[in-house]
């Protein structure tokens, strides 16, 4: 029982995961937290739904739209909107406060566009289970932990190994020296934004599939906001780290204790970190420059 | 548009006018962001609604035991989160708003739970929402202009200067995010009694952030932009009723639109004083002859040039 509940909440914390990273990617490279992203997912989780139902696409190639969808918005919000608040020197919370504005724009345009209506995916996979043992795993969870596995291996392959990832890692080292050594850092953002809105487009697809999708499933952003700052923001180890841990966390919760106090855990346990390890887990110093 | 439902109107938004100014005191002059004072409202809110509800307390006593719930809480809140520097306050401050919602609806044998608590008696009418609001109004002002507001400014600018000259930051900066959460839980006391029904979902994350975003859109450091902007939020939307379904729409564009192209918001760091308006006017002529001067200057130097040429 204990040992399947564990697995459970590993699947839920692989789809918080690929949010999370999402969230300290963009916050190791500009110190702001995008407010949007949950949305983003949602916009993938749309481009799917709409891929599958009414241009009859098969589910990878549905998968593919969401994908680049939500990579797609994520970029136009980086070239329109941040960046110009960056160019004119505003104070970074200036930039989160026009991602809680974007996101507010993407909930409600989707809300008026197509509905408050909660949109199910056809059934595309057979509602089967695999039994290791004694613990039996749903399909969709068993493909959501795989998906979520292969995208943060390469995630973190990609920032590692990578010419790109040496840029990424030199712009959130400082972005100023970055450009003085010939560094396009526009660039390297708008490559990191599509990275990050993918890897929330496939999170959005795994969420509609395993429940569904609506114009509010953006919401689920904030509790990967808190697994990323539980992980340590900027950290993408960190963040995947915390995902697991609250994915596992809310399930053990839900399952012995009760589902109402779910949320109540996952912010005490924010409150908690923020002043016992302000860095999180696996984060670096956070004491700010002046 | 009948009388009664203006006057519904008016006091909501009174008493968004009350959060707002606490708001404003706590973003636009200390320059600390917070959204948890939904969170502070709920409690105050909850706390009246009980006392007038199930103990019979009347109903001023029970508002401003409410107040002080709130302003306790955001005490202790204050000595444990202030330390913590920009986003992360505000994280802190989220948690803690999500954390009393979540509270709210699981405690359900006193507070009814999401199901919300009915039947609380009203006694907010509009005068008493708008005298409140007016009491708090010339309050803040006086605060802002006060020894206290000033050294808030000397934070907002440069903490570490501040510091410098002698100002107990951390002090003051928990003045500041107190003095908040009590306009937040007096305006709580004031909505739980004129809506007459509460629910612990009405002060959620998006509440909290639309306070914010009022303050911001109005314009930091100014008493005056966040007036202007609470009435604007509060009550364009009911001009063009038919498009309500569009109301967050526009709330999101009007915010991004502010961010990106006009940062101080409507009148950021500017104040309404009848004397500069008077002086004005008084010097518009002497404006308008130097322009003509001017003009006619410009005029004979291009006939000049024409000359030359």
């Amino acid at each position: 029982m204990l040992l399947q509940q564990i697995i459970n909440g590993i699947s839920i914390g692989g789809i918080y995961a690929l949010l999370a990273s999402g969230y300290s990617l963009i916050y190791s490279l500009l110190n702001f937290s995008n407010w949007a992203h949950g949305e983003v997912a949602m916009v993938g989780a749309f481009c799917a739904f709409y891929g599958v139902t009414i241009a009859q696409l098969p589910l990878p190639a549905a998968a593919v739209a969401a994908v680049l969808g939500a990579g797609v918005i994520s970029v136009i919000n980086e070239r329109f909107f941040y960046r110009r608040i960056r160019e004119k020197n505003a104070p970074t919370t200036f930039m989160m406060i026009a991602a809680m504005g974007i996101s507010t724009i993407l909930q409600n345009a989707t809300k008026n566009m197509f509905g408050v209506s909660v949109k199910i995916f056809p059934s595309m996979l057979p509602v089967t289970s695999v039994a290791i043992g004694n613990i039996t795993i749903g399909i969709y969870d068993l493909i959501s932990l795989m998906v979520a596995a292969v995208a943060l291996v390469g995630l973190e392959l990609l920032v590692n190994k990578s010419k790109f990832g040496i840029g990424v890692r030199s712009v959130a080292c400082s972005s100023y020296t970055s450009s003085l050594l010939g560094i396009n850092v526009d660039r390297i953002l708008v490559g990191v934004f599509f990275l990050a809105g993918s890897l929330a487009g496939a999170a959005g697809l795994l969420l509609g599939l395993k429940y569904n999708v609506s114009s509010t499933m953006g919401s689920i952003g904030t509790k990967a906001f808190v697994a990323s700052v539980f992980g340590g923001l900027g950290s993408i180890k960190g963040a995947i780290l915390g995902a697991l841990i609250l994915g596992i966390l809310e399930t053990l919760v839900s399952g012995y204790i009760s589902s109402g106090l779910k949320d109540l855990v996952t912010f005490v346990l924010l409150i908690a970190i923020l002043i016992i390890k302000p860095s999180g887990l696996m984060g670096v110093n956070v004491s700010e420059k002046v | 548009m009948s009388t009664a439902y203006l006057l519904n109107l008016l006091t909501i938004v009174c008493i968004h006018l009350i959060v707002v100014l606490g708001i404003s005191v706590l973003t636009g002059f200390t320059r600390l962001f917070s959204f948890g004072n939904a969170g502070f409202m709920s409690i105050g809110a909850y706390t009246s609604a009980l006392l007038t509800l199930r103990l019979g307390v009347p109903f001023w006593p029970a508002v401003l035991v409410g107040c002080l719930a709130a302003g306790i809480i955001a005490y202790f809140l204050g000595s444990i989160t202030l330390k913590l520097k920009g986003d992360y306050f505000l994280i802190a401050t989220l948690g803690f708003g999500e954390c009393v919602r979540v509270l709210f609806s699981y405690i359900e044998p006193i507070t009814g739970g999401a199901k919300g608590l009915a039947g609380i008696p009203k006694h907010t009418t509009f005068p008493v929402a708008f005298i409140s609001a007016l009491i708090v109004l010339v309050l803040t002002w006086t605060f802002i202009h006060s020894k206290y507001g000033r050294s808030l400014a000397a934070i907002r600018e440069q903490e570490i200067a501040a510091e410098a000259v002698g100002i107990k930051t951390s002090g003051y900066k928990k003045l500041s995010f107190v003095y908040s959460a009590v306009l937040a839980g007096f305006a709580g006391g004031l909505y739980a009694h004129s809506l007459q029904y509460l629910s612990p979902d009405i002060f959620n994350l998006t509440r909290s952030s639309e306070y914010t975003i009022t303050v911001v859109i109005g314009g930091l450091g100014s008493i005056t932009g966040s007036v202007l902007g609470a009435l604007l939020i509060n009550l364009l939307p009911e001009m063009f009723r038919s498009l309500s379904s569009y109301r967050m729409l526009f709330y999101g564009v009007a915010v991004v639109a502010v961010i990106v192209l006009k940062p101080n918001g409507l009148c950021g760091y500017k104040e309404f004083s009848a004397r500069k308006i008077f002086y004005w006017f008084k010097n518009l002529p002497g404006k308008l002859r130097k322009k003509r001067v001017e003009q006619k200057v410009k005029v004979s130097e291009n006939a000049e040039k024409g000359d030359m040429q």
